[in-house]
């Protein structure tokens, strides 16, 4: 593929803004009952219930479907460069899972009656991901070079025990919850106003075009530390500065639809394979896919087996898991990975 | 050119560095002093442990000392900031691996990064530099390929193309050669002599290879436990004694007939 030219960015970012725009319109067209959007054109508006169906229940969950993915393919495609590991994804790192125990423990300690002056679960949230990031810098380097497997080790270990103490915590307090917090704690979007849908896509465009901008010294820091900083990185500032935003976009989304798995390592390298490897693309490019596929996934979720739901990480994750397998399986052939 | 006083102010030197790796219990260097004259072709030679790379990371700036410190034509390295330092000195570290599919071309034009502003595109004058480097590399028809694909001898050559399109004044080489075979060794180690006496380019590079360094080095320095144990031409560096007593190992030193340069014929290991 030829290097990145300003064409091709902004070509390949139209492009995936119409597709998105496309995915948006056919996802709110399906659903348990048979509205589509062209009953909203009809004279009558489709009457009243295609209107509430479309507009007030299948809309609001797909944009959220669709900020949660964007999240999690840009903060994957980050956490990967930055961290120069290949298999890091938000989830598999414990990234979304300290997120999440945070959200829980504001909520447990009943802080969500300060939320309509405060987002204090979002805030608990951001501390939980960002808490984790620095564990997983301290813990996983050695000489001053970050590990990759002990990186994915602790980060495997940090979940698991986020995920006991929230079990824990709800088995005290109320364990009749536990089926919930489960169901929470394997990723599923909920419908949710305006106002938050709103709030989040103004995090979210700030977040991803930050990132983005940070994007030519994300390529030079996969060849390496002291390559970047020889060819002008500095390099700590910017690590602080990407793994915050992407820890932010997590956090935000993770507090919402809880952890949602493997996004952000499938999406940045699907999107890698047809955009190329250059992060001031990758970034958005990442967003956007990630957008695209959690609106399919979490529209499969609530149709396949209607009336039945099915988490949506649950479907994430059944495609995720092999990804990765067949991800590290592919490590021997070539410089590919690290 | 051996002698850097005679060339008026040294391009990069090194003034009562002192350095401690990260954890370790003693310094590397205690009082590390040296100078590179300006379109020298330096070889920094010494055994594993010497400090080669360090010296090479300092005098990069990516490292910081923990006193004295680096100059480069007489400023303080760590005060210059790092794009326009990364103008000047480019370094070819001995880690060559890329992580992701970035082809030859991306991999050349990284070093253009220096001369962008922060959010811009590459230039076209930045593709023609990387093509330029690429092409004196011998790689012009590589450049579409994944620099995971191509063998360590063209991948080194795609890192040093990287530092060429930086346009540098000063090269500093950790171990350029160190998994080449024979032919792409004298290949880089020519490409490096040519541009040093043609453009004069500034190199400085490690070796572990004392004859090549000997041969093409107009001065080699000798690191030993933290401390420059020799610095000077080739042949009264490298000598039995010294060999000996840095190396630990017993070596026949001969004159090259072809080259004029010492050639130093290992024995065995000192008991």
């Amino acid at each position: 593929m030829p290097p990145l030219t300003a064409r091709r960015l902004w070509v390949s970012i139209g492009l995936l803004s119409a597709g998105f725009a496309a995915c948006v319109m056919v996802c709110a067209s399906i659903g348990s009952s048979h509205h589509t959007l062209l009953d909203l054109l009809r004279q009558d508006g489709g009457g009243e219930t295609a209107a509430a169906t479309i507009l007030r229940i299948r809309l609001p969950r797909i944009l959220m479907a669709a900020l949660a993915g964007a999240a999690l393919g840009a903060s994957g495609a980050v956490f990967q460069a930055v961290l120069r590991n290949p298999l890091a994804d938000p989830y598999i790192l414990g990234v979304s899972g300290g997120a999440a125990l945070g959200a829980f423990l504001a909520t447990a300690a009943g802080l969500q009656a300060l939320a309509p002056v405060l987002p204090v679960r979002e805030a608990a949230a951001f501390l939980g991901a960002a808490a984790t990031v620095g564990s997983l810098f301290l813990l996983s380097s050695a000489g001053g070079r970050l590990l990759s497997y002990p990186m994915l080790l602790i980060g495997v270990i940090m979940n698991t025990v986020y995920l006991a103490v929230i079990l824990l915590i709800e088995t005290v307090v109320d364990f009749t919850r536990l089926h919930g917090v489960r169901l929470w704690m394997i990723g599923s979007i909920p419908i949710e106003g305006y106002g938050l849908v709103g709030g989040l896509s103004v995090l979210l465009v700030l977040g991803v075009a930050g990132l983005s901008l940070s994007g030519r010294d994300l390529n030079l820091l996969s060849a390496g530390e002291d390559a970047a900083r020889s060819l002008g990185v500095t390099v700590e500032r910017t690590r602080l500065v990407t793994v915050l935003l992407a820890s932010l976009v997590t956090a935000a989304v993770v507090s919402v639809a809880g952890p949602i798995g493997f996004v952000g390592l499938i999406v940045p390298h699907a999107a890698r394979l047809v955009f190329g490897p250059d992060h001031r693309l990758l970034v958005p490019a990442s967003a956007l896919t990630g957008a695209i596929f959690l609106m399919t996934a979490d529209t499969a979720a609530r149709t396949v087996m209607a009336p039945t739901e099915i988490p949506v990480g649950v479907i994430t994750a059944l495609c995720g898991g092999p990804f990765f397998l067949w991800l590290y399986r592919r490590q021997g052939g070539g410089g590919y990975f690290e | 050119m051996s002698d850097p006083r005679a060339a008026g102010v040294p391009i990069l030197s090194v003034h009562e560095v002192r350095f401690r790796h990260h954890g370790a219990a003693t310094a590397l260097f205690e009082d590390l002093s040296l100078h590179v004259a300006p379109g020298e072709f330096l070889g920094v030679i010494g055994p594993n442990g010497s400090g080669k790379t360090t010296l090479l990371r300092l005098l990069a700036g990516v490292a910081g000392p923990a006193g004295g410190e680096v100059r480069l034509a007489g400023r303080p390295i760590r005060t210059i900031a790092p794009p326009e330092r990364a103008r000047q000195v480019a370094v070819v570290f001995q880690e060559t691996r890329v992580l992701f599919n970035f082809s030859v071309l991306e991999i050349a034009l990284m070093g253009r990064a220096p001369r962008l502003g922060r959010w811009g595109m590459e230039r076209p004058e930045d593709f023609a530099a990387a093509r330029a480097a690429l092409a004196e590399m011998d790689l012009a028809d590589q450049e579409d390929r994944h620099l995971h694909e191509l063998s360590s001898g063209e991948r080194q050559r795609a890192l040093i193309a990287r530092a060429l399109a930086q346009e540098p004044r000063i090269v500093l080489m950790d171990e350029p050669t160190a998994f080449l075979d024979l032919k792409h060794r004298l290949q880089i180690y020519a490409i490096l002599t040519r541009l040093n006496r043609d453009r004069g380019l500034t190199v400085v590079a490690t070796s572990h290879d004392l004859n090549l360094a000997a041969r093409y080095g107009s001065r080699l320095v000798l690191l030993h436990k933290g401390r420059v144990a020799a610095d000077g031409p080739p042949a009264s560096v490298l000598t039995a004694a010294r060999i000996r007593e840095v190396y630990e190992t017993e070596a026949r030193v001969e004159r090259d007939a072809a080259t004029g340069a010492p050639y130093v014929v290992p024995i065995a290991p000192v008991r």
